[in-house]
């Protein structure tokens, strides 16, 4: 009989439903980077190194081996793994808030030592995990539960764009921003996650891929309106593409 | 006149915050202190108060602008829970050493690992050498009044110690309950203005904060700290008894309940407390002669009151929701049975519960009075309260 089937859950995703909420783009993420990982055939020497936020429970939902790692550390800990196990796959999987806010020095120092991991830098402009708080990335105006009347300039200063800051370092290889709002984003952040695993296998430096994610429960709007939001204010602000390439 | 609110712990702390008006709060969210710190963003936002709020990177962030704001004379409020407390952590230490009259809200929660956003003391515990005065509470009404007497004892003069007022997450945090609140006024009149002792910039008496201090002076900075840790018994005392008279609810280092004629007491912290009340209740209704003290004050630590109040007990148990790892038991019941040293007929048992936000009942609490009625005393080795084996 012929195989026709076009479309199955990968093997290094589980059987099991998530905890996100609907529209969250957590979901797709991990969908695509286990697309990825089945298509590179690594799911039986990658790490995945989870971070404090909704996606605490990700050693859950992938299916191989996955470390925790306390909020904003990630990186560290994929430093340390990495050097002890360099033929590993190492990647972290990271919120705003753990990469940008609490880790942000931990981001910078692995980038700049370039170290040979993989980022997936998950950016919803919120803490989602606290109930909705203001993140580095929280766009200008944006209300959030710590800033009822909107992020200003003035106090809170602009939405920090972190590829554009990790991309001038040496120790970087590959930087890249996608979206996960519509399908053609979405084939294209695969596009960036599966060169960013690439990279690794092929012993090149750090690489860092970030994906415009929505989180309608705090931004406060239905998925649908969620997308929207973020082609018309989250792009303009995060240009998407590959910011940089060293190949 | 007061009036009566329904508020969770974390609104009361927040309410009390709204009326004191602090000049800075940094903050930086963890479950469970976010809603005391969304709540008072909301004030900040409407305009209730003058605050300059600054939403930072992290704890250790957080704790850093309030040491410079403080230092450089502004009244600065703070919160945080668990793994926040323990990034903080570094910069706990300086505050009391700079003598920063700091208050923080500690929503007590289990620390990682493994991750746990539930109760337990674990995480003020571990800063209980850090040189705060630790004030813990019962229910929302006792953080409301602890948080509000906090900044009195913090800033005066002789003392000039940063306070933790502690409540536990979740059971008191996001539990509401009736709330009799002073009036705004009155809290202003009652904390004062606040008027820095050392200010930045006064250039007939320059000053420096935290400067290096090796052999020659850290000892006696750190025995200064002693000493004002001392003084702070006196003071919240006093302030105890001045919040007495405007709000009819005095205060003092620890809360005696039934113990007057009381054979076998119970001490614990926090809403335990409350929960051991109820089990007295029940048990007193029986004929047992049984009795609880609430700590309040575990910073300074009122050992010699203690002893006091133990004088006429037959055996006492010490409730600890901490492990301290030490193979004795836990941080309070450390302390008591220390305390207790010169009292060697008395027997001291030490449990270790809760950890986690595991439950503790009136029914576990009535079987500790039953282990001390029939002396299985736990004095060398605490036991696990409502572990699974
Ligand atoms: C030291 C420390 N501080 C604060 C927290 C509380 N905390 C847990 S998740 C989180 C924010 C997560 O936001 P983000 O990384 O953007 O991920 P998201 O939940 O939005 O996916 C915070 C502040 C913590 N766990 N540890």
């Amino acid at each position: 009989m012929k195989d026709s089937t076009i479309y199955q859950r990968p093997e290094s995703l589980q059987d099991v439903p998530t905890h996100y909420c609907p529209g969250c783009g957590h979901g797709t993420a991990h969908r695509l980077i286990a697309e990825v990982i089945d298509e590179l055939g690594i799911r039986e020497r990658t790490v995945g190194i989870a971070p404090v936020g909704c996606a605490v429970l990700a050693y859950d939902y992938f299916n191989f081996d996955v470390t925790e790692a306390a909020h904003g550390r990630p990186p560290a800990v994929a430093t340390g793994m990495k050097r002890v196990r360099p033929e590993l796959i190492i990647f972290t999987y990271q919120g705003d808030g753990d990469l940008a806010a609490i880790g942000i020095a931990e981001t910078i120092h692995a980038a700049n030592r370039g170290e040979k991991i993989t980022v997936i830098f998950v950016n919803n402009g919120i803490y989602g995990m606290t109930g909705g708080q203001m993140a580095p990335t929280t766009l200008i105006d944006q209300k959030t539960a710590t800033s009822p009347l909107g992020r200003s300039f003035q106090n809170e200063g602009p939405p920090l764009k972190v590829c554009e800051m990790l991309a001038p370092l040496d120790g970087t290889a590959y930087i890249a921003r996608g979206a996960l709002n519509k399908p053609a984003n979405i084939l294209k952040a695969r596009e960036y996650i599966k060169q960013a695993f690439l990279n690794q296998i092929e012993g090149r430096r750090f690489s860092l891929v970030e994906l415009l994610s929505a989180c309608p429960t705090y931004w406060h709007l239905t998925p649908g309106d969620s997308m929207k939001k973020i082609t018309e204010e989250v792009i303009p602000n995060f240009p998407l593409g590959v910011i940089k390439d060293e190949r | 006149m007061s009036k009566m609110h329904a508020l969770t712990g974390n609104e009361a702390a927040a309410y009390a915050m709204k009326q004191i008006d602090p000049d800075v709060v940094p903050a930086y969210p963890i479950t469970p202190q976010t809603e005391l710190m969304q709540t008072f963003a909301q004030y900040v936002a409407d305009g209730a108060v003058q605050t300059e709020m600054i939403l930072v990177e992290s704890e250790h962030s957080a704790m850093s602008a309030g040491v410079g704001a403080s230092a450089a004379g502004a009244r600065v409020m703070i919160a945080t829970s668990a793994n926040g407390l323990a990034l903080m952590w570094e910069i706990v230490y300086i505050t009391a050493s700079s003598r920063l009259p700091i208050v923080m809200a500690v929503v007590n929660r289990a620390l990682s690992g493994p991750i746990n956003i539930h109760c337990d003391h674990s995480d003020s515990m571990g800063c209980r050498d850090a040189g705060w005065i630790q004030i813990y509470s019962e229910n929302c009404q006792e953080v409301y009044d602890n948080m509000v007497q906090a900044l009195r004892i913090s800033e005066h003069k002789d003392v000039l110690l940063p306070v933790m007022s502690t409540h536990d997450g979740f059971i008191i945090s996001h539990t509401v309950e009736r709330v009799d609140a002073l009036k705004d006024e009155e809290v202003k009149k009652f904390v004062g203005e606040y008027k820095s002792l050392y200010p930045l910039l006064d250039v007939s008496k320059p000053v420096t904060y935290g400067p290096l201090d090796l052999q020659d002076y850290y000892f006696e900075h750190k025995k200064q700290q002693a000493e004002a840790m001392k003084i702070a018994k006196r003071v919240i005392l006093e302030v105890g008894e001045e919040y007495g008279k405007l709000s009819g609810r005095s205060y003092g280092l620890f809360d005696e309940y039934q113990t007057e004629d009381a054979e076998y007491i119970i001490i614990a912290l926090g809403s335990t407390a409350g929960t051991a009340k109820a089990a007295v209740d029940d048990m007193r209704a029986m004929g047992k002669k049984v009795g609880v003290i609430k700590l309040r004050v575990f910073r300074p630590f009122p050992a010699p009151e203690l002893v006091q109040a133990l004088s006429n007990a037959k055996a006492v148990a010490v409730l600890d929701r901490s492990e301290g790892f030490s193979g004795i038991g836990g941080p309070l019941f450390q302390e008591v049975r220390s305390a207790l040293y010169r009292k060697a007929d008395m027997p001291v048992s030490g449990y270790v519960y809760g950890l986690g936000g595991r439950d503790i009942t009136p029914e576990m609490i009535a079987g500790v009075f039953g282990d001390l009625k029939e002396g299985r005393i736990h004095e060398d080795e605490a036991f696990h309260l409502g572990v699974r084996e």
